[in-house]
């Protein structure tokens, strides 16, 4: 199987208030179309990784490598183009840019990639609106939506590039069981009919043990890899 | 950026009150802008134009005050010399060889114009009336030339003077308190006693009361007559340069070749171009303080805004906005701002100029005018939009540099 992503002995440190170790030599690899979910204790370090792994924080030691490509040490523009068109974002809180409706929410990652006419760019969002049962409401403002329907506008605007993988942060963390089992249904869907690569951080146990791959921190440590033997990595 | 263009877009219309706020800032500076530099440009060039009507650009003159060195004084130059009770010589105003210096500054290719003229004191009678005033022997076609006299007559024709030897043309003020008309003789007397009655042929105004109320023209000849002197005696020689601003320069040049006092016109009115300057000192300080203060509006709107909207910086950020994008999409605002609100400025600058311009205002004896003079060179409107976009890029950069330096981690971490 391909990997999407590989990290090769991440560490992080925090200064402030004092010299504190988060992130202790993570060697990680995701597989192409793994549902992989990241659990452990609260203040682990799990948020921390997952900025790392986002290309957003780039101030730790080790080496990120995504779709082949190696990201340590390459400048903001540069990772800003990288996530525009590799990487997806769910997050906790729905994060939709209000004065907007659903439709030009998910339309806007696009249009900043420009790879589509704007004709075509509304037809794809449309399309993965359709997918997550939300083109009724495509032309609601983003803020008149309940959470459940936000989110699931949110991960449109997640995968409206086709990313190579999709990372969230606690994204049923703030939703109910209903909307919670609906948000774990498209995930499924997205990795096994799509071989969508998925990662998400989560506090939800039954939302992990569903998952295709546990990957357990503690203490700034990966000690459960969730059952896929590590490659050894060539540097 | 036509992505940018759109989030801005959409950012300021999602809060109009706010938007229309910061425009007002910048539209109140720029309207104040226009409509101070419009009337203060206007008063400017009004009083420059007046000084230039009224003052030559060379004046050469026999100026007495001019210190000459005693006899002594150049004979033994290191003797010392003691002068009880020195007393001013009697000497005449005259210029001599006036006209053949008239001709030389004739040749000179860098002069327009020379007019040889004498004047003198005179009281002028009409009745019981005795008035004090001023009386210039001119060549009335020359004199035409350097002051452009014959846009100014109010009464009769400048030729007319040329045709009557005992002819007068006078100023509309002095007419006026004569209580005197076209064609009525008036009585004149010189300080020494000589007594000649003159036929006013033309009345003129030059805008000026200081010109006005005191002054008036007759042939060299009939002013030689009145003052008993002959026909080469001359007081003052005016000239007119090709290009005015030259004066300052030449009239030393002339002084030296002259051997009399050549004053050049900035010197001979200092007052009024002083009052010019501190006019333009004034206009722009004002208008700079309103545009810092509309400044400071955009500041503080723009960084209320960047604070509301961190999350969707955070969020734009995550989704692969570069720091330059975001930091456009708010300059884009500030821009927006800026120009609407300068455009707005201008029209209200604009017809606060022409409201301004039609206000009666009575310019007294003092100044003939009627209305304000407003100036609506476009010049300054150009230098108005610049001057308000400038201050709202300005106002807007620092606000945007801060989002487009905010951590997403920060706030997506919630
Ligand atoms: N900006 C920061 N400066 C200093 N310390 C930080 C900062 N952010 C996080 N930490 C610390 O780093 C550790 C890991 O934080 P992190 O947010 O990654 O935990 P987490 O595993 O995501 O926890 P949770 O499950 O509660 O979200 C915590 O001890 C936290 O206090
Ligand atoms: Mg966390």
């Amino acid at each position: 199987m391909d990997h999407v992503l590989r990290t090769h002995k991440i560490t992080k440190y925090f200064y402030d208030p004092e010299k504190f170790q988060v992130l202790k030599e993570i060697d990680l690899v995701v597989n192409k179309g793994e549902f992989l979910s990241l659990v452990g204790k609260s203040g682990c370090g799990k948020s921390t990784l997952l900025y790392v792994l986002s290309t957003m924080d780039t101030d730790y030691e080790g080496e990120l490598e995504i779709s082949g490509q190696r990201l340590t040490g390459k400048n903001q523009n540069a990772l800003a183009r990288f996530r525009n068109e590799h990487i997806g974002f769910v997050f906790q809180f729905h994060y939709l840019l209000p004065e907007f409706t659903a439709l030009q929410n998910v339309m806007i990652p696009a249009q900043k990639l420009g790879r589509y006419t704007r004709s075509e760019i509304e037809e794809r969002a449309y399309e993965k609106l359709k997918m997550l049962g939300m083109h009724e409401h495509a032309l609601k403002p983003s803020a008149k939506l309940s959470g459940g329907q936000q989110q699931r506008v949110a991960i449109a605007r997640g995968i409206i590039n086709d990313p190579d993988i999709i990372m969230g942060d606690e994204p049923t963390g703030n939703l109910d069981s209903y909307n919670t089992g609906l948000v774990f249904e498209i995930f499924q869907e997205l990795t096994h009919t799509y071989h969508q690569t998925i990662i998400a951080v989560t506090h939800d146990e039954a939302f992990a043990h569903k998952s295709d791959r546990i990957v357990e921190m503690s203490d700034g440590r990966i000690v459960h890899p969730g059952g896929v033997l590590l490659p050894k990595m060539q540097t | 950026m036509k992505l940018s263009i759109s989030i801005a877009k959409t950012h300021l219309l999602s809060r109009p009150k706010q938007t229309l706020v910061a425009m007002l800032g910048v539209t109140f500076g720029i309207g104040m802008f226009i409509a101070m530099v419009s009337l203060m440009t206007g008063l400017n060039n009004f009083t420059e134009e007046l000084t230039m009507t009224s003052s030559p650009d060379i004046h050469i003159y026999n100026d007495i005050a001019e210190g000459r060195p005693t006899l002594l004084s150049v004979v033994y130059p290191d003797a010392l010399q003691v002068v009880h009770h020195q007393k001013p010589k009697q000497e005449t105003l005259k210029v001599r060889h006036a006209l053949q210096l008239a001709t030389l500054l004739r040749n000179d290719t860098r002069v327009s114009g020379v007019a040889p003229t004498l004047s003198s004191q005179v009281f002028y009678n009409y009745g019981p009336v005795q008035l004090n005033g001023m009386i210039a022997g001119v060549d009335i076609l020359e004199e035409d030339k350097l002051f452009n006299l014959r846009a100014k007559m109010k009464a009769g024709r400048i030729e007319d003077l040329k045709a009557h030897a005992e002819g007068i043309i006078m100023g509309i003020g002095l007419a006026r308190k004569l209580q005197v008309h076209h064609g009525d003789r008036v009585v004149i007397t010189t300080p020494q006693g000589y007594t000649m009655t003159l036929k006013i042929v033309g009345i003129f105004q030059m805008g000026i009361g200081t010109v006005d109320n005191i002054r008036s023209y007759a042939n060299i000849s009939t002013v030689q007559t009145i003052l008993q002197q002959d026909p080469s005696y001359i007081t003052d020689i005016n000239v007119k340069l090709k290009d005015l601003h030259q004066a300052k320069q030449l009239a030393p040049e002339f002084q030296r070749l002259s051997g009399y006092k050549a004053e050049d016109w900035e010197t001979a009115n200092a007052t009024f171009l002083t009052g010019s300057i501190i006019r333009n000192i004034l206009t722009y300080s004002v208008s700079f303080t309103l545009l810092v203060v509309a400044g400071f509006g955009i500041y503080n709107i723009l960084n209320m805004t960047i604070h509301n909207k961190m999350k969707d910086i955070a969020i734009l950020k995550a989704m692969g906005f570069a720091g330059k994008d975001v930091k456009q999409i708010f300059m884009i605002q500030s821009l927006v701002i800026g120009f609407v609100g300068s455009l707005a400025g201008l029209l209200i600058g604009y017809t606060l100029s022409l409201i301004i311009s039609k206000v009666p205002f009575n310019g007294g004896d003092f100044i003939a005018l009627d209305h304000l003079p407003v100036n609506f060179n476009p010049r300054y409107y150009f230098i108005g939009i610049v001057f308000g976009v400038a201050t709202t890029a300005v106002a807007g950069y620092l606000p945007s540099r801060k989002a487009s330096k905010l951590d997403p981690i920060e706030i997506l971490r919630g």
